[in-house]
C-alpha cells in the first residue's frame, strides 16, 4: 500500500512527449520497464489526435498499398519472421500490416488502448523495417515502409517500446544514442590517438578541422564501449593519408529516434550532423560501420531536414564505399598472403543494401581479403535481415522474439560452410554475436576494419622509427 | 430493357469507368508527398524515371523473383489477366456494337479463341476461389470483399459464354444477353470504387516504388535493385 502511494507521487513514464530532460531519462532508465508497461495497459489513446495525424500524414502510397492488396498472401515466405515462426499466418506482412495500420485507417483512430498496444508489439515485435517484403510484392507494396510510418502514429501516442523512448530521449538530450557528450568523446579521441601514436608516429585525431576532405562520423557505443573502433579508423584514415577530421559538435550519426518513430527527433539529429558538414566545409561525409546511421544521416536525413534534393550538405559515403575507394585507388595497400584462407561469408545489411544499393562495394572489398568467399543463400539486395534490425536488438520485452527469428540468418550462415562472417554494421554484428551466444554454431565475425588492420601494408614512412631505421641499417 | 442497358446505361457506366479511373490517377499523383514519402521525385526526375522503367518492366513481364518462386499462381494470373483484357476489348460482337453506336472499329479475334479466353477466365477464376478457400496464407488474409469482387469480375465472362452460345438455363438468349450486360456494367462501375482499381493503380504503385528504388534506395549506385 504504502509502496503504491509512493509510486503515484512519481510522474509517469508513458507520454505522448519525446524525453527532453534528464529527469525523465533517468526515471525510465531506473524503471528498466515494468512500471512502464504497467502504465501503458491502461493509458488511453487521444483518438481525436490519431485522426487528425492521420488525415495529415497518411496520403496516397500508404492508403493505395492498403487498398489495392490483393490478399494474395506471395509476400508470407519473404518475411524471415514466417520463416522463423514455422510459417505463421500470423505473421504474414500483409496480415500483419492489416491488422495494424490497416484497421487505424479504416477506423480513423478511433481504436482502445490494447489495440495500440497489440500495434506496438507488431510494428516492434514483428518487423525491423528491412523491406524485403515490398521487394517480392507484385503491386509493390512496401509494409516495412509503412511499418516504419506505423512506429510514428505508435510514438506520438505514447505506445512505444520502453528502450525505445529511452533511445530517442538520448538523442535529444546527446544527440547520440547514448549518454556521451561532445566532451566525452573528444576526450576519448585523445586517448585512442595517444594510446596508438607509438605504433604509428604522427597518428592524430583531428577534431573540427576546416576545409578537410572527410567528415568521419561514428555510432557513440564506439567511444562507450569499443573505442578501439575510433582508433582503428583513425590508423586506417592516416595509413591512407587522407586528410580527415571528426566534428566535435555533430560527431554522431545514428538515430535510435528513427527505430522509435519520433520523427522531430530524427529531423534535430540530421541536422546537427549536417550543421557540422557545413561549418567545417568539408567535401564529404564518411560513417563507420553502421547501417542504420547510413540510412537516417544520408538516405532519410535530407528529406526530414527539408532538403529536397533528398542529399545531404556534402556527398555521404558509407565506410564500405571509403574502403573500396582506398584499395582500388591503392591509399590502402594490403598484403595478398593475408588474405583470410578459410571460408569466410558476407553479411549484406538491409540499410545500406537492400536500401541503398551498395551490394557489388561489399563483394568487391571481399575480393581483396578473402579466398574462400562463400554467398550467403538468399543473397545481395535480397538476403535476410540479421534478425535485430530496427532496433529489435536491444528491446527485452522482445527479445524471444528476436531470439526466434535469427534462425533465419543461423541457417543461412551454416549453409555456406563458412565459420567467419564479415559483418559492416553496428545492428547485425550484435545480431551474429548474439546468434551464436544463443545457438552457438561456432562462428566468429567481424567488422572491416580490425580484418584490413591484419592486412594491411604500412608505407615505410609511417612505420616506427625503430622499425625503419633498421630497414636503412 | 434492352435498350436500356446497352444504351443510356452503357454509356453511364462507361462514363462513371473513364472518368473514375481518370480521378484514381489524378488523386493518386496528388497525394504523392515527397516530405511524407521521402522521394525526391522531382529534384532526382532522370533516376526516378530509369527505376520506374525497371520496375515496370520487371514486373509487367514475368521477370521478377516472385514468379521464378510461385510459378504456377503467376502463370495462372497472368493467363487470368490477359485473356481477361483481351476478350472483351476483341470481341466481334463487342466491336460491332461499338461500330453501331460509334462508327469506329478494329481488328477482332476469331469467335473461338474468344471462347477459349473466357473460358481461361473463368477457369482461373475457379483457382483462385479454390486457393483462397483452401490455402491457410490466403484465408487469414481474406475478407468477404475478396469474394465480391471476383464474382463481379467473372460475373461477365460466365454470362457472356452463357448468352453467346445461347444456353437455355432457366432463361432465354434475350435475358442472359441483358444480364450479361448488366454484369459488364457492374463490372466497369465497380473499378473505380474497389480493389478492381488496381487496373490503373497497379501501374502507379509500381512506378512509385521503382521511382523510390532508382532515387533513394540504390539506383543512383549503379544499376538499381536486380528485380
Amino acid at each position: 500500500m504504502a509502496q503504491e502511494a509512493k509510486n503515484q507521487d512519481l510522474p509517469p513514464l508513458v507520454t505522448r512527449k519525446p524525453v527532453k530532460t534528464k529527469e525523465e531519462l533517468d526515471l525510465l532508465l531506473a524503471d528498466k520497464g515494468v512500471r512502464y508497461y504497467k502504465e501503458m495497459e491502461v493509458f488511453p489513446v487521444d483518438t481525436a489526435a490519431l485522426k487528425k495525424t492521420l488525415d495529415a500524414t497518411c496520403k496516397s502510397r500508404i492508403r493505395t498499398w492498403l487498398e489495392i492488396c490483393a490478399h494474395c498472401s506471395l509476400c508470407a515466405d519473404t518475411c524471415f519472421f514466417y520463416l522463423a515462426n514455422d510459417n505463421d499466418p500470423k505473421q504474414i506482412p500483409s496480415y500483419k500490416i492489416k491488422s495494424t495500420l490497416g484497421e487505424l485507417v479504416k477506423r480513423k483512430g478511433n481504436v482502445d488502448t490494447q489495440f495500440m498496444i497489440n500495434c506496438m508489439d507488431t510494428a516492434w515485435g514483428k518487423c525491423t523495417c528491412c523491406n524485403r517484403c515490398g521487394q517480392f510484392c507484385p503491386h509493390g507494396i512496401d509494409m516495412g515502409v509503412m511499418f516504419g510510418y506505423t512506429r510514428g502514429l505508435c510514438f506520438s501516442q505514447g505506445f512505444v517500446p520502453h528502450e525505445m523512448k529511452i533511445g530517442s530521449g538520448m538523442h535529444w538530450l546527446y544527440n547520440a544514442q547514448m549518454d556521451v557528450t561532445v566532451e566525452d568523446y573528444v576526450e576519448t579521441c585523445e586517448w585512442m590517438a595517444e594510446e596508438n601514436e607509438e605504433y604509428y608516429p604522427g597518428l592524430k585525431i583531428p577534431v573540427d578541422k576546416v576545409g578537410a576532405d572527410i567528415m568521419y562520423v561514428v555510432n557513440a557505443r564506439e567511444p562507450k564501449h569499443y573505442p578501439q573502433d575510433l582508433a582503428e579508423a583513425a590508423i586506417l584514415f592516416h595509413l591512407a593519408g587522407e586528410n580527415w577530421t571528426v566534428p566535435s559538435k555533430g560527431w554522431e550519426g545514428t538515430s535510435l529516434a528513427m527505430f522509435a518513430g519520433d520523427w522531430a527527433c530524427c529531423k534535430q539529429q540530421v541536422e546537427w550532423v549536417y550543421e557540422a558538414m557545413e561549418r567545417l566545409k568539408v567535401k564529404r561525409y564518411v560513417g563507420t560501420e553502421c547501417g542504420h546511421q547510413h540510412r537516417a544521416t544520408i538516405t532519410e536525413g535530407p528529406y526530414w531536414a527539408g532538403r529536397k534534393s533528398g542529399d545531404p550538405p556534402v556527398p555521404g559515403f558509407h565506410y564500405v564505399e571509403w574502403v573500396l575507394e582506398a584499395l582500388e585507388t591503392g591509399k590502402l595497400k594490403l598484403d595478398p598472403a593475408k588474405k583470410i584462407k578459410e571460408p569466410v561469408t558476407l553479411q549484406d545489411p538491409c540499410n545500406y543494401i537492400r536500401n541503398h544499393g551498395l551490394t557489388d562495394v561489399t563483394r568487391k572489398i571481399m575480393s581483396y581479403i578473402a579466398e574462400d568467399f562463400r554467398e550467403m543463400n538468399p543473397n545481395r539486395e535480397h538476403n535476410f535481415c540479421c534478425g535485430g534490425g530496427g532496433g529489435m536488438n536491444g528491446i527485452g520485452r522482445y527479445r524471444e522474439q528476436r531470439n526466434i527469428g535469427m534462425k533465419v540468418k543461423r541457417d543461412q550462415i551454416l549453409a555456406t560452410g563458412a565459420k567467419f562472417v564479415v559483418s559492416a554494421c553496428h545492428n547485425c554484428w550484435d545480431a551474429i554475436r548474439d546468434l551464436e551466444e544463443v545457438y552457438k554454431i561456432g562462428i566468429k565475425w567481424s567488422f572491416l576494419k580490425p580484418i584490413l588492420l591484419e592486412m594491411v601494408i604500412v608505407p615505410d614512412h609511417l612505420k616506427p622509427k625503430e622499425e625503419s631505421e633498421e630497414k636503412s641499417a | 430493357m434492352y435498350e436500356f442497358v446497352s444504351g443510356p446505361l452503357a454509356l453511364i457506366s462507361f462514363a462513371i469507368f473513364f472518368i473514375g479511373i481518370i480521378t484514381r490517377i489524378v488523386l493518386y499523383v496528388k497525394g504523392l508527398d515527397w516530405r511524407l514519402d521521402r522521394v525526391a521525385y522531382s529534384e532526382k526526375l532522370g533516376a526516378g524515371i530509369k527505376g520506374a522503367a525497371r520496375s515496370l518492366f520487371h514486373w509487367l513481364l514475368p521477370l521478377n523473383r516472385t514468379t521464378a518462386k510461385h510459378p504456377i499462381f503467376m502463370a495462372v494470373t497472368y493467363l487470368f489477366h490477359i485473356c481477361l483484357i483481351i476478350t472483351p476489348i476483341f470481341l466481334l460482337a463487342h466491336i460491332v456494337l461499338i461500330e453501331e453506336a460509334w462508327g469506329i472499329s478494329w481488328v477482332n479475334i476469331p469467335d473461338k479463341v474468344a471462347d477459349y479466353m473466357a473460358l481461361a477466365v473463368i477457369a482461373a477464376g475457379i483457382f483462385f476461389l479454390i486457393r483462397r478457400l483452401t490455402n491457410p496464407n490466403v484465408k487469414i488474409l481474406t475478407t468477404a470483399w475478396d469474394y465480391i469482387v471476383l464474382a463481379i469480375a467473372l460475373a461477365p465472362f460466365i454470362t457472356g459464354f452463357i448468352a453467346y452460345h445461347q444456353l437455355e438455363l432457366g432463361a432465354g438468349y434475350k435475358t442472359w444477353l441483358i444480364i450479361h450486360i448488366l454484369c459488364g456494367e457492374i463490372l466497369l462501375i465497380a473499378i473505380p470504387f474497389t480493389k478492381l482499381s488496381h487496373f490503373v493503380l497497379f501501374f502507379c504503385s509500381r512506378i512509385q516504388l521503382g521511382m523510390d528504388y532508382g532515387i533513394k534506395r540504390g539506383g543512383t549506385k549503379g544499376r538499381g535493385i536486380a528485380w
